[in-house]
């Protein structure tokens, strides 16, 4: 019951934003419908417990809200990809207006 | 005197006295990595001008009378995935080919304070995700003990490297098995700490609630002095735990007397090797002798361990990888960049490698809208009920006892093309991060082939003095565990 289909593994990989080759695809539909099978274990445990999200219980610490130096621009725009001045370049995401 | 395989804590009295430079060690291990990484592949990059600057410096404070710290002129090397500055991390991906980072990890930031001497950058598994090394992008690492067989993963370099007297002792991560299952493979000491003991700031995450950076080391004393020094309360974690380092010497000595050790029921599994089974029960028998007592106990969710863990892991690095998207840092290939999504496709396409799209596919389809209550949230239930066995197990017993890995070192490409089968190699590893326990591996003899067997010992949160203390006797009593026989004669 758990075997994905081609359309399947194709919808996953554009939710993961991960282009795959018709190959890689094939592959996958096998790999991932046999690692699934092995999970479905998993549905006839009982579990009327709370679900663990962390290893150890411990509330989440906030530091104070003070001005601490951070990293300098040219730090961390320099080993970007594309940059323009002190900005990462990506594609347009809006249409211009012409 | 050949300096490659000596205790850290010899070569640490040595530059303090002065008896040697740190120089004169640091070159040696330099020269040890120049004679014989090209067979065994554990580096994946050497910082020689770095090495022998900082051993200079630490020369120069000694001479001023100065102390340099617990670990003075120490050659260690990390795993690939502990971020450095002006050192390249890849992390085994080529998605960071190149990417030199602008901080140190906390880790890294505590060993250089503590004296230490880092050499170089070690192979592993793509973002820590096998059992083998053999994912890594640029090539496989291969074991000290037969140079046809793997080093186990993904720490297999640090395994690796340590096990062949490459540098004196190194750090692993460990999601799931990631330090004791190699460490076990090579015939040296892993320790994983408790979730939180150690800094995850600065380590590339793969599993955000299971990573924990540990030592390898060729000693339970080297283990546990690297443990001191990395440990302890880091505000630039928010899940580091606000306890002080444990100190450790007490534990070193204090024996296996007075100690209960459990053994599940549930581990007697058809696919462990008679050889390994005879090993442990050999080890544990050892411990008796000593003065443990040792108990069957049961930990009735074991078998369930395993597709928690690959639900669980799976969908937490699905997030954590979202950031290699060709934006910021890392390569993004030529041509891409026709849309924004096609430049994200296309990076990501082209930057990870089999296992990871695996994996992240596997979390990707456990976390979509409409499959997580059936499987991501169905997962962290079953891990509660695997962490409540230890809770149990832990009222009658100190340590928990096992094999490391069920089988000693395989041979290169022989699981490579068949996932599950290299998923089961980290069976009885991956509950102790489910639960988040600390766990240690120990050296516990070899196969009639001459490959190194490991002891596996879980412990309560917190308490790795227990785990220290025990894996300490066992070695007293079995004696130093011993080096590849091949590198040993180089």
């Amino acid at each position: 019951m758990a075997a994905l289909t081609r359309e399947e593994v194709l919808e996953i990989a554009l939710l993961a934003r991960i282009h795959l080759d018709d190959d890689e695809v094939d592959r996958l539909q096998g790999e991932l419908s046999s690692i699934l099978e092995h999970m479905e274990a998993l549905r006839a445990v009982q579990t009327d417990v709370e679900p663990m999200t962390h290893a150890v219980p411990m509330a989440l610490r906030l530091r104070a809200d003070a001005v601490e130096p951070s990293l300098p621009i040219e730090e961390a725009v320099g080993q970007a990809p594309d940059r323009a001045d002190d900005f990462f370049q990506v594609p347009h995401i809006i249409k211009s207006g012409k | 005197m050949s300096l490659h395989y000596q205790p850290v804590g010899e070569l640490v009295r040595l530059v303090r006295t002065r008896q040697l430079s740190a120089r004169e060690v640091v070159a040696a291990h330099l020269a040890r990595i120049a004679a014989l990484d090209a067979r065994l592949g554990t580096f994946l990059h050497i910082d020689e001008a770095g090495a022998l600057r900082r051993a200079d410096e630490i020369d120069a404070e000694l001479a001023r009378g100065s102390d340099p710290g617990p670990l003075a002129g120490v050659p260690i090397a990390l795993k690939d995935i502990l971020v450095t500055r002006d050192v390249p991390t890849t992390a085994g991906s080529r998605i960071l080919a190149g990417w030199i980072p602008p901080y140190d990890a906390t880790v890294v930031e505590r060993l250089r304070a503590a004296g230490a001497v880092l050499i170089g950058k070690l192979n592993m598994d793509e973002f820590a995700m096998g059992s083998s090394t053999e994912n890594s992008a640029f090539f496989p690492c291969r074991n000290p003990w037969d140079l046809e067989r793997v080093p186990g993963g993904s720490s297999g370099g640090s395994a690796a490297a340590v096990a062949a007297g490459l540098c004196a002792a190194s750090l692993g991560t460990d999601t799931g098995g990631s330090i004791r299952q190699p460490a076990s493979l090579c015939g040296v000491v892993g320790l994983k700490p408790t979730y939180g003991r150690v800094s995850r700031w600065g380590v590339i995450a793969f599993a955000s609630s299971l990573d924990q950076v540990g030592p390898l080391a060729r000693s339970v004393a080297d283990a546990a002095l690297l443990f001191e020094v990395i440990a302890g309360f880091d505000p630039r974690d928010s899940t580091s735990i606000d306890q002080p380092a444990p100190r450790l010497s007490g534990a070193l000595t204090a024996g296996a007397r007075g100690l209960t050790i459990g053994r599940p029921r549930e581990y007697d599994l058809p696919g462990v090797d008679p050889e390994v089974k005879r090993a442990v029960d050999a080890a544990l028998a050892l411990l008796a002798d000593h003065g443990a007592r040792i108990r069957d106990i049961s930990l009735p969710n074991s078998a369930h361990a395993l597709p928690t863990y690959y639900l669980v892991a799976p969908a937490e690095a699905s997030s954590n990888l979202a950031r290699y998207d060709g934006v910021r840092f890392g390569r993004r290939p030529e041509g891409a960049s026709t849309s924004l999504l096609e430049m994200y496709r296309r990076t990501r396409g082209a930057g990870f490698g089999p296992e990871v799209k695996r994996r992240i596919m596997l979390g990707t389809f456990a976390l979509r809208s409409g499959y997580y209550d059936a499987y991501y949230r169905k997962a962290q239930q079953v891990r509660a009920l695997i962490a409540e066995d230890y809770r149990r197990a832990f009222a009658e017993v100190d340590l928990v006892a096992s094999p490391t890995s069920p089988t000693p070192a395989f041979r290169l490409g022989e699981k490579a093309d068949d996932p599950m089968a290299m998923y089961l190699a980290d069976v009885f590893t991956l509950s102790c991060n489910l639960a988040g326990l600390p766990g240690i591996s120990v050296p516990c003899g070899l196969t009639a082939g001459g490959l190194p067997i490991g002891l596996q010992l879980v412990g309560r949160p917190l308490d790795e003095a227990t785990l220290i203390r025990a894996a300490a006797a066992h070695e007293r009593a079995a004696g130093p565990a011993p080096h590849p026989p091949e590198m040993a004669a180089s």
